[in-house]
């Protein structure tokens, strides 16, 4: 395991997409030291910024605030990066698989456009997270991404496959033309969940605001239901599929676009 | 100055087919041996192939369209080729709509010293003329657009056709144009009613007795009164539909006994019905212009991949947006045109995109005068400029093509003659195709050749055992005598000139249009013309 631990925080963002176990793991330490991150447009060495130590392997721990440090994990295919403070901006972008943890809270892009893999957060996450980025046809195309506390605008925007789960309040736009794979709101969401979605399915565990767009069609239980709580309880994280517990009303939409999404509201037997 | 000794020089311009022979430059113009000193710089082209720069008749690299695509496609920007910021060299990207330096970094690493902006309204024509000068190394030319236009479209309703004139040639001046553009004649003019003008004699939506016939035919008979270098530079109407080709044969014999350009030739070529029924008209098209001596042309070729669409024929780009159901962006230019953005992806799965891959190449086989048409891609519209050895690679190897058609559906294979064709260019037709004809037909008496007294705009390449990918890097590339691409990279940028023509106008005409505008613009009428002082470096063209 090799570990970084910050210095003391950038006072502009310091871009580090080298700060991967792809990258670290065939390294020795000297050249994990002495690899390029960008502060402003100027390039720097990491050890300018990080204390490194340990040994480079598939394994790589970052210590403090790193809050301000975007891009880690970048396209990463394999290992663990595990973060002990609060995460910068695009944390996980484009990643295709291994693993991420991060003990305090993440930004915005939080594993935007990713292809495979877990990224877990502790804490709350920014905006568009598993998003796709501007412009682009889609967001992310497998993996999981769990959020533990509150996220932001625009989650799951384009999706294409994989799972978000977010354990806390979401903000507007949740699902915003999503293509396919499944959002799990624990919490609910504001304004507009599922706005423009074409496929894929939005579960809520709360009731929340629908748009006019989306029409009532069943109550159920359905079995898929069954096999996404199998998958999600390996992650700690119970999702209720039980009729002797409740039901889940089934919303479909969104016919602005015209789609054929799904928006399941989960309601508890009085 | 400088001398190249011992290449092989394809100049067709001045009858010279592969004869080795040596060039000399000095004060950038191809000067006659003696007037060299000695101890002058040599390049050895020995083994190598010398032709002129390239030239491109029709590409869109500057201007409110253009940047209004680059905002559009931020999704191309990030997958785009990457120029870093060096001390001789300024950032920027390549990709579907590179940025401006970038844009003359690409052209010149291709061997392409010249490229002629083809749509500008009046309205951005500032705006175009600052990105212009950003765009470094090539020499620049722009056509203003015009069939749309109220100011002329109403002089021709009141059949005041001479006082039109003198409306066109203030607003080329105005505009610091080099010619006239006319996109889908009246065609955009109705877009502002939500119509189109699919028929080219039926009048035009908010006109009586104005059809898009009478545009063209008006239009081409004042780029010829003016005498402007290019003739009228036309972009035919239900560009893109099944079945057009009726419509580009129609428009031929409205043009009968005038000179005229039709623009990419590829998106006005299509037999069938509708879309399940799209077919090549090429061999239908082809013989039509064949017989028609007063046309040229340009391929206006598709490749197989992404492209960004942006033309002023805003009804067109809602149809292609219904059809992609991804993005659009429609702009409405005041009383002048309009301009549609749609970014597309060419696939050849696709049957219809097939058969617009094959019509372009078939076009540019079938057309047996290589003087009458010129290699484009309508750029970014078919795919990039920095595409083009592509194409030429193809036009120098039926059996290259050939093995591209069995690869492509066969619904589609039925519907294409490409695999009947074996014509192959021959290194001289190239150099035709890409500069000679092109050069010719906008009427730039010192570009395209390598005679004495031609901007010495020279393009050597490397030879290889099968051709290859002969033309994708030049080993040198020379601009104005300024040896601007070494070993493939561009070594030295110097800025690019902007080609313009004042052609006669009566100055009262002003008079005339002033009180028109002040009632209808939204800008001051004042600062609507470019000031000459304006473009750093201009050279005014004579007029025919």
């Amino acid at each position: 395991m090799i570990t970084l631990t910050l210095k003391e925080p950038p006072t502009v963002p310091l871009e580090a997409e080298a700060l991967s176990p792809d990258t670290i793991a065939r390294l020795t330490i000297d050249e994990v030291r002495a690899l390029p991150v960008f502060l402003g447009k100027r390039q720097r060495r990491l050890d300018d910024f990080f204390a490194v130590d340990g040994d480079p392997g598939e394994e790589v721990e970052v210590r403090g605030d790193v809050g301000r440090v975007k891009w880690m994990g970048r396209g990463m295919t394999r290992g663990v990066l595990r973060i002990h403070g609060n995460a910068g901006m695009h944390l996980g972008s484009a990643m295709q698989g291994g693993t991420i943890e991060v003990a305090g809270d993440a930004g915005d892009w939080l594993g935007a456009e990713m292809a495979g893999g877990v990224i877990r957060v502790h804490g709350n996450a920014g905006g568009q997270a598993g998003a796709a980025y501007r412009g682009a046809m889609s967001g992310m195309r497998d993996g999981i991404i769990l959020i533990d506390g509150a996220a932001g605008l625009e989650v799951g925007m384009r999706m294409k496959r994989g799972t978000i789960v977010v354990g806390g309040p979401v903000r507007d736009f949740a699902g915003l033309q999503m293509k396919g794979g499944t959002i799990v709101l624990r919490q609910g969401a504001e304004l507009r969940t599922g706005a423009w979605m074409n496929r894929g399915t939005i579960v809520s565990l709360k009731p929340l605001p629908l748009l006019p767009t989306f029409t009532y069609a069943a109550s159920y239980n359905p079995t898929f239901m069954r096999l996404y709580a199998r998958r999600l309880a390996a992650f700690g994280c119970a999702l209720p599929f039980d009729e002797r517990q409740g039901t889940y009303q089934r919303y479909t939409g969104d016919a602005a676009v015209p789609g054929r999404g799904e928006i399941l509201v989960w309601h508890p037997n009085e | 100055m400088l001398r190249i000794t011992g290449g092989t020089v394809y100049d067709p311009a001045n009858g010279i087919d592969g004869i080795v022979k040596d060039l000399c430059v000095a004060d950038g113009r191809i000067v006659a041996d003696g007037d060299l000193d000695s101890g002058v710089r040599t390049i050895d082209a020995s083994g190598m192939v010398v032709m002129p720069g390239g030239v491109d008749v029709h590409t869109h690299v500057a201007g409110g369209a253009l940047n209004f695509a680059r905002g559009l496609v931020p999704e191309n920007q990030r997958a785009a080729r990457k120029f870093l910021h060096r001390a001789d060299r300024r950032a920027g990207l390549g990709g579907m709509t590179p940025t401006t330096f970038a844009t003359g970094y690409l052209y010149a690493g291709m061997g392409w010293t010249t490229v002629n902006e083809a749509a500008v309204p009046i309205l951005s024509a500032r705006h175009t003329h600052e990105e212009l000068h950003d765009i470094p190394i090539v020499d620049k030319t722009t056509l203003v657009l015009m069939a749309n236009n109220e100011l002329v479209l109403d002089l021709l309703e009141a059949g005041e056709v001479e006082r039109a004139r003198h409306v066109v040639a203030w607003l080329v001046w105005a505009a610091k144009a080099f010619g006239v553009k006319a996109v889908n004649p009246g065609g955009v003019e109705a877009w502002k009613w939500g119509k189109n003008a699919n028929t080219l004699h039926g009048p035009i939506e908010g006109y009586k007795t104005v059809t898009p016939a009478m545009i063209i035919e008006n239009l081409a008979t004042i780029a010829d009164d003016l005498g402007l270098p290019h003739p009228v530079h036309l972009h035919c109407n239900n560009l893109g539909v099944p079945g057009n080709f009726e419509t580009t044969i129609e428009t031929m014999n409205v043009l009968q006994g005038h000179r005229a350009h039709l623009a990419h030739l590829q998106f006005h070529a299509y037999g069938g019905h509708d879309w399940s029924t799209m077919r090549s008209a090429a061999s239908r098209v082809a013989d039509a212009f064949n017989a028609n001596r007063n046309l040229t042309t340009d391929a206006g070729a598709v490749l197989f991949g992404d492209a960004v669409t942006i033309t002023a024929d805003g009804p067109w780009q809602h149809l292609l947006y219904q059809l992609t159901g991804r993005k659009w962006g429609n702009l409405d230019v005041e009383n002048e045109t309009g301009c549609g953005i749609v970014p597309y992806v060419y696939k050849d799965r696709n049957i219809v995109n097939a058969v617009q891959w094959a019509v372009g190449l078939e076009l540019l086989l079938l057309i047996d005068d290589p003087w009458r048409i010129f290699l484009t891609t309508d750029h970014p519209n078919g795919g990039c400029f920095w595409r083009y050895p592509e194409i030429i690679h193809m036009l120098m190897h039926a059996e290259s093509r050939k093995a591209q058609v069995r690869l492509l559906p066969e619904k589609a294979q039925q519907r294409i003659l490409l695999a009947e064709l074996d014509r192959e260019y021959t290194l001289s037709e190239v150099a035709i195709i890409t500069s000679a004809g092109p050069a010719r037909s906008l009427g730039l008496a010192h570009k395209g050749h390598l005679g004495v007294g031609a901007d010495a705009d020279v393009t050597i390449y490397p030879v290889k055992p099968d051709h290859g990918f002969l033309f994708s890097y030049p080993r040198y590339v020379i601009k104005g005598g300024a040896i601007v691409v070494e070993e493939g990279d561009v070594r030295e940028v110097v800025d690019g000139r902007e080609l313009i023509v004042r052609p006669p106008c009566d100055p009262a005409i002003e008079d005339y249009i002033r009180p028109l505008f002040e009632k209808v613009y939204t800008m001051s009428f004042a600062n609507y013309p470019v000031e000459i002082e304006r473009l750093r470096h201009p050279e005014v063209v004579a007029t025919r």
